[in-house]
């Protein structure tokens, strides 16, 4: 790994100041996909700035219908908070699917969302529970927040400061694994509000996170696998890899979001 | 830069470069070589110590995120000669055979019964070492030894 200047900022402003001094900088939250990609020089900042300093990024916070995620948390602190296992069991049960359980002490749900990997788990959670994810500079909606591989709403040098679920009735997530690297090939969560609507949020299945608008329809009717049962995504946008092609991610779509939502 | 943290129980430190790694202070600058490298990747779990309690890969962290903390190796376990009783207990199902993963399975252990308890089942612990690789033994044996080391650690406190 090529030698950087490490900052280490206890403010949001002294942070944003620290990305701006000039030169290549780089955010550390978790660092489980910033460090790799640093030691086989994908990356080389000039300058990282470890996070891990910022008050108040952690936690979890029940306001009204909506569940708040603090930036920093870990993959591991959301799937044992008591909140979370309260409030929307079905996303506490979700992170604990992501990664190992070492990936889960390190890793943080606002590094997940900052990075966007098409295989990361958590976009398909704030996709299907209609996020806001808030920054040290704005408020984004998740249906705008994620423009495709590795590519967000996020200017150069935002932070994401926390994260806010919008409750559901009933959610679940299911995913098939690689069964080797154990990124997902293909990872769908569903959610049901109180009013009805129904959200699906797909990870893995195409160069971003996407809904599957006719199956939320379906599903809005008859919540219940039978009412998925013969409908297929278009293939049309989906990855094809030597591990699956197009038709095959799309048939494993419509398995899942029906696991999903017999487990919901 | 000068790192400062506590390592089995007694504060070091090193002036290393910004960018080392953990695995790399722990096994390069303070001589712990019990805490292997095994893939570098993220993958394998060779690397794994405890950190503030909670196990995590040694080569994906760097040394100035440890700084503060407490750190726990292989070599802080043992009790003189008396083994650890998850040591052991790899001794005794024969939890090992070339034994390079065997430090970072041994801190998984630990992980599974801070998570589980001492009364984890072989499925819970089945599904808990999938960040933990080894190229030798097919697990089997690595889970019986999880399995007996979580049981006599649950000894070891009622006594």
């Amino acid at each position: 790994m090529r030698d950087f200047a490490l900052s280490r900022p206890t403010t949001l402003a002294e942070a944003a100041a620290a990305f701006a001094s000039g030169g290549e900088a780089a955010y550390l939250a978790g660092g489980h996909t910033l460090l790799p990609a640093m030691k086989s020089r994908l990356r080389m900042p000039d300058t990282l700035i470890d996070l891990s300093a910022l008050p108040g990024i952690t936690g979890v916070h029940h306001e009204a219908d909506r569940l708040w995620i603090g930036a920093l948390t870990t993959h591991a602190a959301v799937a044992d908070d008591a909140t979370v296992q309260s409030t929307i069991p079905g996303l506490a049960r979700a992170a604990l699917l992501i990664g190992d359980p070492m990936v889960r002490n390190r890793g943080t749900i606002g590094g997940v969302l900052a990075n966007n990997d098409p295989a990361a788990d958590y976009p398909a959670m704030a996709v299907a529970m209609d996020a806001v994810i808030e920054t040290d500079r704005a408020s984004h909606s998740a249906d705008d927040y994620f423009q495709g591989m590795f590519a967000t709403a996020l200017e150069d040098g935002e932070i994401i400061t926390r994260i806010g679920f919008r409750i559901p009735e009933r959610a679940a997530y299911a995913k098939f694994r690689h069964p080797a690297s154990r990124y997902a090939i293909v990872g769908v969560f569903v959610a049901r509000f109180a009013d009805g609507e129904v959200r699906v949020g797909i990870i893995g299945a195409g160069p971003g996170v996407f809904r599957w608008p006719q199956a939320e329809a379906a599903l809005k009717n008859d919540f219940s696998p039978a009412a998925i049962k013969g409908l297929v995504l278009d293939s049309a946008d989906l990855n094809t890899d030597i591990h699956a092609g197009p038709e095959y991610r799309a048939h494993l779509c419509g398995v899942m979001l029906a696991n999903a939502v017999g487990e919901a | 830069m000068e790192i400062g943290l506590t390592i089995n129980g007694t504060e070091r430190s090193a002036d290393v470069p910004a960018a080392t790694l953990l695995v790399d202070m722990l096994r390069d600058e303070l001589g712990l070589t019990g805490t292997h490298i095994g893939c570098d990747t993220s993958q394998c779990g060779a690397c794994n110590v405890l950190l503030d309690g909670k196990v995590v890969k040694s080569c994906t962290l760097l040394a100035a995120q440890a700084v503060g903390t407490q750190v726990t190796t292989i070599e802080g376990l043992a009790d003189g000669d008396m083994l650890h009783p998850m040591q052991a207990a790899f001794k005794a199902e024969h939890g090992l055979q070339c034994g390079f993963c065997t430090p970072g399975m041994v801190m998984a252990g630990l992980e599974i019964v801070r998570r589980h308890g001492t009364q984890v089942t072989a499925e819970q612990v089945t599904h808990d070492l999938e960040g933990n690789l080894c190229r030798c033994t097919g697990y089997i044996n690595i889970v019986k030894a999880i399995v007996t080391g979580a049981r006599a650690m649950g000894e070891t406190v009622d006594a």
